[in-house]
C-alpha cells in the first residue's frame, strides 16, 4: 500500500484514464454530498423546532378555565368556570414542593398613549414570576415586582417596540403612559426574542388591573413553573394532579374532558422534539439510501472497469503479474478514487451547508449542519464499501486465465 | 532447455472431449530457433500455451531448464513466466495507455526493480530493437512493425531463457515481417532460445528447425538450412 512504485503506477493509470476515474469518483462525491446536505437539513429542521421553544420557559403549565360539558353534583353542564385569586393561593400551598413560581395572567387590548402618540396594545396583567415564563429581558429599569402587586401600584413595564412607537428617542423610564385613561409610570423596558409581537406588550401588576376592572378577583389564566428536576414524567404527573385538584375545587366531573385545560410546555416540547427526531430518522434513512445508491454505483463501475481492463490484466499476468498484485492494484485504485472523491463530496456538502447558513430560515431550516464525525463516518463507510465493491471483480479478474483474456475478440 | 514428454491435452466441448494434443514429445536445446507449423486446429497454439505456462496439460511432463513445471498455482506460474519466459503475440498486446518505455519496463516492475533501473534497462532494450528514438510514444502512435519491436523488447527485458512468439508476423506485411524476422535471427544469433509459431512457410524457413504439427501429433521434425531474413530486406 505504501509502495511508491504502486502509487506511481496508480497515478499513471488514472491520469491516462481520466474519464473513467472522474466518472467513478463523481458517483462517490455525489453520494457523500447528498448525504451531507440532507443530513444537515435534517439538523436544521431540528434546530428550528428547538428555536421555537427557546422564546419561552419550557418547565411551565398553562392553565385555562373553560366551559364544562357534563353535569355534576347538581351543577348543570355548559357552566363557565372562572379562576380567582384564591386558586392561585391554593395551588401555591398544595403544590409548593414542585413549584418554582406561579402567576395569573389577565390580557386586555387597550389604548396606550404618551402625550400625543397613541396606539393600541395588549396589556398583560401579571405577577413577577411572569418574567421568567416569557423570558422577557429587562434592559432598563425593572420588571413588575412583589410590592407592585401588594400595593396595586400603577406601574408599567413596556416592550422595546412600544417604547419606540410612543417615545421615539425619548427615555421612557419614569414617564407616564395613559392606559385606558389611567396614568401608569413606566418602571422598566424589555425586549423579547419571541419576535415583534412580544415586544409590543405592556405589563402591569394583576392586582391593579383587577381593581380597575371593578374590584374583581378573577384571573383569565394561571401559569406556573415547576422545578425542572421533576423531569418529563414528573411534569405529566403534575399536570394530572393540578387538573384533578382544580376540578375538585370547582366541582367539575373528574371525567369531564373540558372544564379545565392545561397546556404542558414540556410535553409540547417533547412531542415536537419527537417529531423532529422522526424527521431526522427519515432524513437519515434517505441519506443512507443515497449512500447505498452510491455504493451500488461504484460497484457497477468497478465491474465495468475490470471488464474493460480484462485484456490489460491478461497482459499483465502474462508478463508476470501475480493474482495478489492484480487485486492490490485494482483495490488501490478504487480506494484512492473513493477517498479523494469522498473528501471532495464531503467538502462540497459542508461548504454548501455553510453557504446556505440562515438563508432558508423561512423554510424552517435553521443553521443546517452535520456533525463532522457523522460526515467522516459516512465517507469512510463509502470508502470501505468501495473497496469491497472493487474487491469482488478484482478477485474475479485475478482468476481469469491469461489465454482467455488475451484471446482476440 | 525445453523437454516435453507425452503431452496430452483435451477440451470439454458440450460433453464431447476434443483432443487437441495427443502425445507430444519435443526437446528444444539452448540457442535453437524453432518454428512450429501447422494448420489452424492442429494444436500449435495449445502447445505454445502449455510451453508458456498459460495453460496446463492433462498428462505428460514439462521441464524447463531442469525445472519441472507441474501443478503451478497462479502466483507461481506468474513468477515463472516473469523469470523464464518472454512472450510475443500476434496482436502485440501492448497496454494502450502506456508509452513504449513504460510497456517495456512493466515486467521489471513485477520483478520489483527500482524505477530508475527499470527505465534504464527498458531504454537499453528499446535501443537494441532499433526504437531508441521512439520510447515516449504510445502504441497508437507506432506502426505495426514498431509495436511488435516494442513487444519483443518487453519480452527480452527480463533476459528470459526462452522467447515464445505466437504468429509474430501474422499482423504485419511481408517487408515488415522480414525485418522482424531479421531482428529475431539477430537475437537468436546472440544465443537466445526462440520458439516461433507460424503457418507461413517463408517465415518458418528463416528458423533453424521446423516442427510440423497435424491433428495434435508431430508429423515431421527437421533441421533446415536457415535463410537469412536480411537477404530479403533491401
Amino acid at each position: 500500500m505504501w509502495n511508491r512504485d504502486r502509487w506511481l503506477e496508480v497515478f499513471e493509470t488514472l491520469r491516462k484514464n481520466k474519464l473513467r476515474a472522474v466518472l467513478s469518483g463523481f458517483t462517490i462525491a455525489l453520494g457523500i454530498f447528498i448525504f451531507v446536505t440532507l443530513y444537515g437539513f435534517g439538523n436544521g429542521l431540528k434546530n428550528a423546532f428547538q428555536e421555537f421553544f427557546l422564546d419561552d420557559a419550557t418547565n411551565t403549565l398553562w392553565i385555562y378555565p373553560a366551559q364544562t360539558t357534563k353535569p355534576y353534583k347538581g351543577f348543570k353542564s355548559r357552566r363557565n368556570i372562572e379562576f380567582k385569586n384564591d386558586d392561585l393561593k391554593d395551588l401555591e400551598t398544595d403544590f409548593s414542593l414542585f413549584l418554582e413560581g406561579i402567576t395569573p395572567r389577565i390580557s386586555r387590548g387597550s389604548q396606550v398613549s404618551y402625550l400625543t402618540e397613541s396606539n393600541s396594545y395588549t396589556v398583560r396583567a401579571v405577577g413577577p414570576v411572569h418574567q421568567a415564563i416569557e423570558k422577557s429581558l429587562v434592559y432598563a429599569g425593572r420588571y413588575i415586582n412583589k410590592i407592585d402587586v401588594e400595593q396595586y401600584s400603577k406601574h408599567a413595564v413596556i416592550g422595546r417596540l412600544v417604547a419606540k412607537d410612543l417615545f421615539k428617542t425619548e427615555d421612557p423610564l419614569g414617564k407616564f403612559v395613559v392606559i385606558n385613561d389611567i396614568a401608569f409610570k413606566v418602571v422598566g423596558l424589555f425586549y423579547d426574542e419571541g419576535g415583534d409581537n412580544e415586544e409590543r406588550m405592556v405589563y402591569i401588576p394583576y392586582t391593579t388591573q383587577q381593581r380597575l376592572l371593578g374590584g374583581t378577583d378573577r384571573v383569565d389564566q394561571i401559569v406556573l413553573t415547576f422545578r425542572p428536576e421533576i423531569g418529563y414524567q414528573g411534569a405529566l404527573q403534575l399536570e394530572a394532579n393540578v387538573k384533578r385538584f382544580l376540578k375538585r375545587k370547582h366541582h367539575i366531573d373528574p371525567n369531564d374532558p373540558a372544564g379545565i385545560y392545561v397546556r404542558n410546555v414540556a410535553s409540547d416540547l417533547k412531542q415536537n422534539q419527537d417529531f423532529a427526531s422522526v424527521l431526522q430518522y427519515i432524513v437519515t434513512f434517505v441519506g443512507m439510501g443515497t449512500l447505498i445508491a452510491g455504493i451500488i454505483g461504484i460497484s457497477n463501475i468497478m465491474v465495468y472497469v475490470v471488464r474493460e481492463r480484462t485484456k490489460e490484466l491478461g497482459i499483465r499476468k502474462a508478463i508476470g503479474a501475480t493474482p495478489i498484485s492484480i487485486i492490490g492494484m485494482i483495490l488501490h485504485e478504487s480506494i484512492f478514487i473513493t477517498s479523494v472523491a469522498g473528501y471532495v463530496g464531503l467538502l462540497a456538502g459542508v461548504g454548501t451547508l455553510a453557504l446556505i447558513g440562515d438563508k432558508l430560515e423561512d423554510f424552517f431550516i435553521y443553521n443546517p449542519q452535520i456533525h463532522i464525525g457523522t460526515a467522516i463516518f459516512a465517507t469512510f463507510l463509502l470508502i470501505g464499501f468501495g473497496a469491497i465493491a472493487g474487491y469482488v471483480p478484482a478477485k474475479r479478474a485475478a482468476r481469469i486465465k491469461p489465454i482467455i483474456a488475451l484471446r482476440d475478440e | 532447455m525445453i523437454h516435453l514428454t507425452d503431452i496430452y491435452k483435451s477440451y470439454n466441448l458440450n460433453t464431447n472431449p476434443l483432443h487437441v494434443l495427443k502425445g507430444i514429445n519435443l526437446s528444444v536445446a539452448e540457442g535453437e530457433l524453432v518454428a512450429i507449423m501447422g494448420a489452424s486446429g492442429s494444436g500449435k497454439s495449445t502447445m505454445l500455451n502449455i510451453l508458456g505456462m498459460l495453460d496446463e496439460s492433462d498428462s505428460g511432463t514439462y521441464t524447463l531448464d531442469s525445472t519441472p513445471i507441474v501443478k503451478l498455482n497462479e502466483t507461481k506460474a506468474a513468477q515463472y513466466r516473469n523469470k523464464f519466459l518472454g512472450f510475443v503475440f500476434q496482436s502485440f498486446n501492448l497496454i494502450s495507455y502506456k508509452t513504449a518505455l513504460e510497456n517495456v519496463s512493466l515486467p521489471l516492475y513485477y520483478q520489483g526493480l527500482p524505477r530508475k533501473e527499470r527505465q534504464k534497462k527498458a531504454k537499453e532494450q528499446l535501443t537494441k530493437v532499433g526504437l531508441g528514438e521512439r520510447t515516449h510514444h504510445v502504441p497508437s502512435e507506432l506502426s505495426g512493425g514498431e509495436k511488435q519491436r516494442v513487444a519483443i523488447a518487453r519480452a527480452l527485458v527480463t533476459n528470459p531463457m526462452v522467447l515464445l512468439a505466437d504468429e509474430p508476423t501474422g499482423a504485419l506485411d511481408t517487408k515488415t515481417s522480414y525485418e522482424l524476422m531479421a531482428l529475431l535471427q539477430e537475437i537468436n544469433d546472440k544465443g537466445k532460445t526462440i520458439v516461433v509459431i507460424t503457418h507461413e512457410s517463408d517465415i518458418a524457413n528463416m528458423c533453424k528447425r521446423i516442427v510440423y504439427l497435424r491433428d495434435g501429433v508431430i508429423v515431421e521434425d527437421k533441421k533446415i538450412k536457415q535463410k537469412k531474413a536480411k537477404d530479403y530486406v533491401e
